[in-house]
């Protein structure tokens, strides 16, 4: 087999950052993802502008992926796709964990829920499936954002929504370097009083994090005290967020 | 239970075995999952088999490529879920029904690729036996119409057409089963002292069963002049039926339900009144009748729900629908307006409603409560406004539709109330699809936490059978709600919409003439 071309590699790993962000990106954040020199990622970038792959916006001088590339294959994956893989390890991680399960992707900032499954208790409960939640203050959204990789955190009008909800720039940034290290999320009473989340992220076959699947519920059962939550639960998230991505074809890790 | 006495000395063997397996041996795949004591999927492995088209109408698979891949996906199954197969307290069998496969007893090797249900080279051995033997005789006896799906057709037609098959079967040379036989004679030794058995729902898919003792009717057996020697014992869905051999040495093969009867019973529709509807290519909807077999007049069929060890069997009334999910796939594969069939849902959800439109697919013909072979499909109430979008809609609702008129048949048969409708199968992933089933019907649809509800009712009557759950009760507290869709539009609403829908059914009736060839 011939050497293989390592500015081919790098051009493919911009083309997937920008299909896996809900927004423009640009040459620094590109570079600085890639740990790559700002020149060499401008000519990469310039080059697959030339052929189509990639468009700049001329008022901000970030960039998307081409409408010639969008052509060549559906490469982003439907949320309704997601569901649709996910459902069975989904049901799996409600009935071990006993709580509801929840999968979010990001949609204009927020955690869109694309798939719910209730509480295996047989309480009357609603199904959440298209609510919008605010990412910061959830632990699918937390998850997301992480594995964000143009996230900026500090441009965010992130607001409070309880007295635990994390708003400031600074704690919110490291909170998301602290999740990407460990691999999963928790949310304290951050959206509602007496309630508590874990979330992991979901890759596909590019390793790229397309949602997160979590579990939510009441703080006495999720939590083994007031900041911390059970990691028998964590464990059982994060199971199930590798079973779903595994489906998705990402590569064991 | 049955069990019981020959594992519990010593050992306790329900805390020591933790898991129960089920083979669902398909029309196109073959899967295995390991279930937990909750009824939660461990793990699933999943391989597709050759579809074998050799003329217009027939459709065959390899029974060896078939078993080949069983054993396949059995041991990446238990792999996958690291375990060992002593860690396997029972498995149990799903099929495809009515496909039919004959072989040597003496070497295991099938004379001929296994007959599929779809295959429609029975047509006129049928219309022959309804002719000679009587249609309500046959309804009134094994409580199906004469149809070339079931398989008692099929091996008739194996033993007129290939050549020597009935001398080799009245010498006793010959096995006939249906997948589930297949798998269980291959599971416990094959040749080497392979099982030969049938459970009764499978049975009952053959036309050659009596309905109400549930043996072979030996009036049937001689008009068709089958040789009962070729035939499986009748056997309960749940009982030890014999120990496998080779890789899952030592389980128990303990249950056997037909694919559609299994998912009722991993549903826990145990009640009389309970009802399932399964979405897949097609659609099945099976209502729970109790102690009895209650005849259909509005074109359903009559079929044994399950049968307990010695207890006694439980009857079902079963509507189908031949086009749900295939329509999807038409979209998608025929159409190309979308590349994955989840798309439809993102398509469907770009626009309000239908914008008017109406989907009937009569690919080929009406299926229950219809019959009408000479119907073909419409696309109703088309205007210029109409896009992909709507077009989208009106796909989705047509699995609603025809639903809606399976449940008004049952309804009408048996003057059960519907409360809710359980379903399952691959198309609830489709949160629309479930909410239009909810507004279409003016009930709650509901789906249960493992919507793998055909593999899991495999597990469960394994496990019944050597007291891994004690009863019922037991796998009735393991069904919870995942899911639940309730009704959103008003009366006046779903009736203008059902009410179009009945007009553009009406427009797919008497396409095909008596002069044209039915193709």
């Amino acid at each position: 087999m011939p050497g293989r071309i390592q500015s081919v590699e790098r051009a493919a790993a911009i083309l997937n950052l920008l299909a896996s962000g809900s927004r423009r990106l640009g040459v620094v954040e590109l570079a600085k993802f890639l740990d790559l020199p700002k020149g060499t990622v401008h000519g990469i970038l310039a080059t697959l502008a030339h052929i189509g792959f990639v468009e700049q916006d001329r008022i901000t001088g970030k960039y998307q992926l081409g409408a010639t590339l969008l052509h060549l294959g559906n490469s982003y994956l439907d949320v309704n796709e997601l569901r649709t893989r996910a459902i069975n390890w989904a049901d799996s991680l409600a009935s071990r964990s006993r709580e509801a399960v929840q999968i979010g992707a990001l949609h204009d900032g927020k955690v869109l829920i694309v798939h719910h499954v209730f509480r295996p208790d047989d309480s009357v409960q609603a199904l959440q499936v298209g609510a919008l939640l605010p990412a910061h203050a959830t632990a699918l959204g937390k998850v997301l954002v992480a594995n964000d990789p143009g996230r900026e955190p500090d441009t965010e009008d992130w607001a409070a929504v309880t007295e635990r909800t994390i708003v400031e720039p600074a704690v919110l940034d490291s909170e998301f370097d602290r999740i990407l290290a460990q691999g999963w999320a928790p949310e304290i009473e951050e959206l509602v009083v007496g309630e508590a989340a874990i979330a992991a992220p979901i890759r596909d076959d590019r390793n790229l994090v397309v949602g997160a699947i979590g579990i939510r519920g009441a703080m006495e059962r999720l939590c083994a005290d007031q900041d911390t939550v059970r990691a028998e639960l964590v464990a059982f998230v994060r199971d199930a967020a590798r079973a779903v991505s595994r489906d998705l074809g990402a590569h064991r890790w | 239970m049955i069990a019981n006495g020959r594992f519990l000395d010593g050992e306790d063997y329900v805390t020591t075995k933790r898991y129960i397996a089920a083979i669902d041996q398909g029309t196109t795949s073959s899967r295995c999952i390991v279930f937990d004591a909750d009824g939660s999927i461990v793990s699933v492995a999943q391989k597709e088999h050759e579809q074998i088209f050799p003329k217009p109408g027939w459709v065959e698979h390899d029974a060896l490529e078939i078993w080949a891949n069983v054993q396949e996906v059995v041991e990446e199954a238990i792999e996958e879920a690291e375990l060992k197969p002593a860690d396997i307290a029972a498995i149990g069998i799903t099929n495809q029904r009515e496909t039919t496969v004959v072989w040597e007893r003496a070497t295991g090797k099938p004379v001929y690729n296994a007959i599929v249900w779809q295959d429609t080279r029975t047509d006129q051995l049928v219309k022959e036996l309804s002719e000679t033997i009587g249609r309500e005789h046959l309804l009134e006896r094994t409580g199906l119409p004469p149809a070339t799906y079931f398989a008692g057709p099929k091996l008739l037609w194996l033993l007129e057409n290939v050549e020597g098959l009935r001398d080799r079967a009245e010498r006793g040379e010959l096995l006939f089963g249906t997948m589930d036989t297949w798998i269980i004679w291959n599971l416990t030794g094959g040749a080497d002292g392979g099982t030969h058995v049938t459970d009764v729902t499978n049975a009952s898919r053959t036309m050659l069963m009596n309905l109400e003792t549930l043996s072979w009717d030996p009036s049937l057996l001689e008009q068709l002049h089958i040789p009962a020697q070729v035939l499986p014992a009748i056997v309960s869905s749940s009982e030890v039926y014999d120990e496998c051999v080779g890789f899952l040495g030592g389980v128990p093969v303990a249950g056997a339900l037909g694919d559609q009867h299994a998912a009722l019973f991993g549903q826990t529709a145990f009640n009389t009144g309970d009802i399932k509807s399964t979405y897949g290519t097609g659609s099945f909807l099976l209502l729970n009748t109790g102690s009895k077999p209650v005849p259909s007049k509005h074109g359903l069929i009559t079929t044994v729900a399950y049968q307990i060890g010695d207890q006694p069997a439980v009857y079902a009334l079963e509507g189908s629908i031949a086009v749900t999910g295939a329509l999807v796939q038409w979209f998608r594969d025929r159409l190309g307006v979308i590349s994955k069939a989840s798309e439809i849902e993102t398509l469907a959800l770009s626009v309000e409603d239908n914008g008017g439109c109406y989907f009937v697919p009569a690919f080929s013909g009406l299926f229950a409560p219809y019959w009408r072979s000479d119907a073909r499909g419409v696309i109703a109430g088309l205007t210029g406004y109409i896009t992909k979008a709507h077009l989208a809609r009106a796909v989705l609702e047509a699995s609603a539709w025809q639903t809606r008129e399976v449940v008004d048949a049952m309804v009408a048969d048996t003057g059960i109330e519907l409360s809710e409708l359980k379903v399952d199968g691959g198309m609830t992933a489709n949160n629309l699809l479930m909410q239009t089933l909810a507004d279409a019907l003016n009930v709650t649809v509901v789906r249960p936490m493992v919507a793998e509800t055909t593999c899991l009712g495999a597990a469960y009557a394994a496990g019944l059978a050597v007291g891994f759950w004690p009863d019922l009760d037991s796998l009735r507290h393991n069904w919870h709600r995942a899911a639940q869709w309730t009704p959103e539009i008003d009366e006046a609403r779903r009736a203008h919409e059902y009410h179009n829908w009945k007009k553009a059914v009406q427009r797919t009736l008497g396409w095909v003439e008596d002069d044209e060839p039915t193709s």
